[in-house]
């Protein structure tokens, strides 16, 4: 079946099999492989993306219900060298290790802050409670999210708060 | 404003992040060579059962299919090599018989992933089941046998108190029945199970090879953490030598020991490339990682304490069946042992530690993030725990009067091995300090006047990291068998290029733990170059010339300290330079970001690039007798291991009427030695204590009695969420240690070998009331209901 979407604001336009994921659409078809397949059932949240500005696990949808959508990717996310300040959280506040959740992370957090850009503790990490992380332990992606929130405010955020020196 | 320092001890900024928060960072499954093939496994649905005939027809004629290979084509190649294997491997695809649900029967290769998991479908195999080995006590008392042709499911038994000295046991066993016989005494047990795990990295495993005909060599990428010994069991399954097999591991998306094994599927993906004579890729999906990739812990077992009623500690005894699964992989048996090193963890105590590793028709175990640790800690502390309870002493000080006193000098422990420096006391002392034990209590005790069940859990662990001095391999954990070296020594490559720009290549295959920050600073913390004009390689056999890999907290306490050391002689080698051009003595050289200047006389200066610009054109170095270039390489065969601890608290508060624990405060204060990067040791800790934690009470591997895999999808499995965990209150003591020359111990598995065990004797404090003495992990909600309910009557 032919779909045509727009992925980071370029048309793209295919041939797919009706049962191509999405997420193998974006990965294999458009070589776009920061979006990540974790478990393929929904659970783990590594394929998240934005479609139609909302956050969605992209191995739960076709290619085909993408027809006529608006995506985007985390290789959207940098505009002009600029990193999100979500990003840039993630760098400041240690919020990755492996990395691999990470690009999902981002995502569910940028929709996050776009609706609410100073929220609790509880609503940030109710917010990324569909993305699972192995490394970090979720305390400093919970304390980027907080860093960009601040960031977004065009408040100073919070010093980090691992021990200094050994 | 992103933020650097590169001294030794800074909290620098790492050097992976902006690739991998853009999306532009590479893992295996973004591999694909033009041409790349797709392998799918055909799999049993059986525990245990013979296999009468496989066709293959039906696949091998669906569209896209470009092969199906069964066992038959692959038994030449032998059994999957593994570095301790005493009885049992694992056939590359199973022969006659299957033995543990999710073995790879046939392996289709097709255009696509799609279609080669069609094609996999369409395999017909005739099975005939057989009776399961399940139940470990059952295993252990051969009720019935997972492999006919042997005689027991019982593999061996780790025995010590202390290790190597049956007299010593002998006397041991004694010094604790006396003990028991006194008036004054208690002998407390804790029958508990520590359960089976999945490792569950984020990424799913995943290889890519070529095969380049035109000369005979494998280019493999994989999603490993110990691609040298992948390269070795390639090289030597298929009569090759190190120059014409490289391994690459890329990113590689988490590791937690799932990572840590040289898997069958890796040299069939490789076997069909040669055939093939194209890329072939195979990506597991989590269902099938479920049940093929390796599980870790699975032990049951009796802890008991023995000691007088006013809290001082005679004895302490453990015996213990582990479950190995149905074959013997990389480490497998190799596990248990690595709990029996530290199985009198803190403590001067007398202490006989047994445990029997049987097979069952299961998927194998091998380590899972702390590797035999974890269990060890876990009995110890939850018996240390039961006995503080009865005795009604605070167990705080029921530890601390048992601690092996302060040493900075091998001290051999009760159990027999020699550590290298400690000091435990100290280090639970600021624990109680920072996390305001008294006050806690308090609050504990004003929560219970209110009618809420909060408990404070407290452990002490000890660890056993940094493998590994060579003597270690004389025990049979080598990588000798994949025709690599015995010992686990670290190596690392410093090389200043003509621009300055420095290149670090060392042995690791780290999977999230920042080795290209941390070897950046070391090297810059000797050279005085930024961190910034540092890059790290790892993880590839084509660069490095010989490597062990990442695990068992390792890497920094000997790579790192290999890379540590080449760069000390870089810059010893950088001073003679620039002593010959400044025409000054070495011993005056002092070296900066810049370049190096002469001690006392500023003026008296030279750039880096005139150093490095000498050091590739010799005749600048005139009469020197100096050498051109300016590297070094390190091999370091560290003369022990290391040996972190820590102390952790938990504060729980357990809902009676749904049985819900809820984490409010979780503190640790680690002692990892020399901390590098804080903020990297930092998050080690707080994913660590997570993973604990998801043991203590979420994460449980089930099989039902017909050995049928319950929890193959993270439903089933449930790891913690975001929601399911605190901030974390992280602290630490700083213990060097004296055998290597950073003074770092290792970090990544200390938070899951503190962890569980806090938070149940939390769980088991908060329950005090109803009377409860223990409770089986994971704490589930329905769990912990129903012993408040049984305890109730």
């Amino acid at each position: 079946m032919q779909v045509s979407m727009t992925v980071n604001e370029r048309e793209v336009s295919a041939h797919v099999e009706n049962r191509t994921l999405l997420v193998h659409f974006l990965r294999e078809e458009l070589r776009l492989t920061g979006t990540h397949v974790g478990c393929e059932t929904g659970y783990c949240g590594a394929c998240t993306v934005h479609v139609d500005g909302k956050p969605v696990k992209s191995c739960t949808m076709f290619a085909v219900q993408a027809n006529g959508a608006d995506i985007a990717t985390i290789e959207s996310m940098a505009s002009n060298g600029d990193l999100h300040p979500v990003q840039e959280g993630f760098w400041e506040r240690h919020g990755l290790q492996c990395g691999f959740c990470t690009p999902g992370m981002i995502m569910s957090a940028a929709s996050l802050l776009e609706e609410n850009n100073n929220p609790s503790e509880g609503e940030i990490r109710h917010a990324i409670e569909g993305n699972l992380c192995r490394c970090t332990g979720y305390h400093n992606i919970v304390r980027a999210v907080e860093y960009a929130g601040a960031k977004m405010r065009g408040e100073e955020p919070a010093p980090p708060d691992w021990e200094e020196g050994s | 404003m992103v933020t650097t320092t590169s001294a030794l001890g800074g909290s620098v900024r790492r050097r992976e992040d902006p690739a991998l928060i853009q999306g532009k960072g590479t893992y295996t499954d973004d591999v694909t060579p033009h041409g790349t093939a797709y392998v799918a496994f055909a799999r049993s649905p059986y525990a245990h059962a013979k296999i009468n005939s496989i066709d293959t027809s039906a696949a091998a004629a669906a569209d896209g299919v470009v092969a199906v290979y069964t066992n038959a084509d692959v038994a030449h190649l032998g059994d999957l090599l593994a570095q301790v294997k005493i009885v049992k491997g694992r056939p590359l695809l199973a022969g006659g018989e299957v033995n543990h649900v999710g073995e790879a029967v046939a392996m289709v290769v097709a255009e696509n992933s799609y279609k080669a998991r069609d094609a996999a479908d369409l395999i017909e195999v005739d099975y005939e089941p057989m009776k399961a080995v399940i139940d470990l006590k059952e295993a252990a008392s051969d009720v019935a046998l997972v492999h006919d042709e042997l005689e027991s499911n019982v593999i061996l038994a780790w025995e010590a108190g202390p290790w190597g000295d049956e007299e010593g046991i002998a006397a041991t066993k004694q010094t604790i029945a006396d003990a028991k016989d006194r008036d004054d005494t208690v002998s407390v047990s804790v029958e508990a199970v520590n359960q089976r795990l999945m490792p569950v990295a984020i990424e799913p495993r995943s290889v890519v090879a070529e095969w380049q005909a035109g000369y005979g060599r494998f280019v493999i990428h994989s999603s490993s953490q110990v691609p040298h010994a992948l390269m070795g069991a390639v090289k030597t399954t298929f009569g090759l030598d190190a120059t014409h097999v490289q391994v690459i591991a890329p990113e590689v998306g988490g590791g937690f020991g799932v990572k840590l094994n040289v898997y069958a599927d890796e040299i069939l993906v490789c076997f069909a490339a040669q055939q093939l004579d194209r890329p072939v890729k195979w990506t597991e999906t989590r269902r099938e990682s479920s049940g093929s990739s390796i599980h870790g812990r699975g032990w049951v077992g009796t802890a008991t304490i023995t000691g007088t009623r006013d809290g001082e500690i005679l004895g302490y005894e453990l015996d213990a069946i582990a479950d190995m699964g149905a074959y013997e992989q990389n480490f497998t048996v190799a596990i248990p042992f690595l709990g029996l090193f530290v199985g009198s963890g803190q403590y001067n105590v007398p202490t006989h530690w047994k445990v029997t590793c049987v097979f069952t028709n299961k998927m194998t175990t091998d380590a899972c993030r702390g590797a035999g640790r974890p269990e060890a800690a876990y009995y110890l502390e939850r018996a240390i725990d039961a006995y503080a309870r009865e005795i009604g002493v605070d167990p705080i000080d029921v530890r601390k009067r048992a601690f092996v006193e302060k040493f900075d000098e091998a001290t051999v422990s009760p159990i027999g091995f020699a550590m290298d420096t400690g000091d435990y006391a100290t280090n639970l002392d600021k624990l109680v300090e920072v996390a305001d034990y008294e006050g806690l209590k308090a609050e504990r005790d004003a929560a219970r006047a209110e009618g809420r069940y909060v408990g404070i859990g407290v452990a002490s662990y000890c660890e056993v990291c940094g493998f590994a001095p060579t003597a270690l391999s004389e025990l049979g954990f080598s990588w000798s068998t994949y025709g690599l070296p015995a010992g686990f020594y670290g190596t690392g490559l410093v090389r200043v290029n003509p621009d300055t720009s420095v290149t670090v290549i060392t042995g690791t295959g780290p999977s999230g733990q920042g080795h290209q920050t941390t070897w950046a600073q070391l090297v810059s913390d000797r050279l005085g170059i930024p961190v910034e004009k540092i890059r790290v390689i790892h993880g590839d056999t084509g660069e490095a010339p010989m490597g062990v890999g990442t695990f068992g907290s390792r890497s920094v306490a000997v790579d790192g300290s290999a890379t540590y050391d080449a760069a000390e002689r870089v810059a010893t080698k950088a001073k003679d330079i620039a002593a010959h051009l400044l025409e000054a003595s070495a011993d005056d050289i002092e070296l900066s970001a810049e370049g190096a200047s002469v001690a006392g006389s500023p003026d008296s200066s030279i750039e880096w690039g005139e150093i490095a610009a000498a050091a590739y054109l010799p005749h600048r170095l005139g009469e020197s007798e100096i050498e051109g270039g300016l590297e070094s390489h390190v091999i370091f065969d560290p003369p022990n291991a290391t040996w972190p601890f820590g102390s952790h608290l938990a504060m729980v508060e357990v809902d009676p009427d749904t049985g819900n624990v809820e984490i409010l405060r979780y503190f640790t204060v680690d002692d990892c030695g020399i901390q590098v990067n804080p903020m990297i040791v930092a998050g080690q800790v707080q994913g660590g204590v997570t993973h604990g934690i998801g043991q203590a009470l979420l994460e449980d591997v089930v099989y039902d009695e017909d050995g049928n895999l319950l929890t193959s999808s993270l439903l089933d499995y449930p790891i913690p969420t975001a929601e399911d965990v605190p901030f974390y209150e992280i602290s630490s003591t700083v213990t060097p240690t004296n055998i290597n020359s950073i003074g770092a111990k290792g970090i990544g598995e200390a938070g899951t070998i503190g962890a569980a065990q806090t938070v149940v004797n939390a769980v088991v404090d908060a329950l005090e009331p109803f009377g409860v003495k223990h409770v089986d992990m994971p704490l589930r909600p329905k769990r912990v209901w129903a012993a408040i309910q049984e305890a109730r009557g």
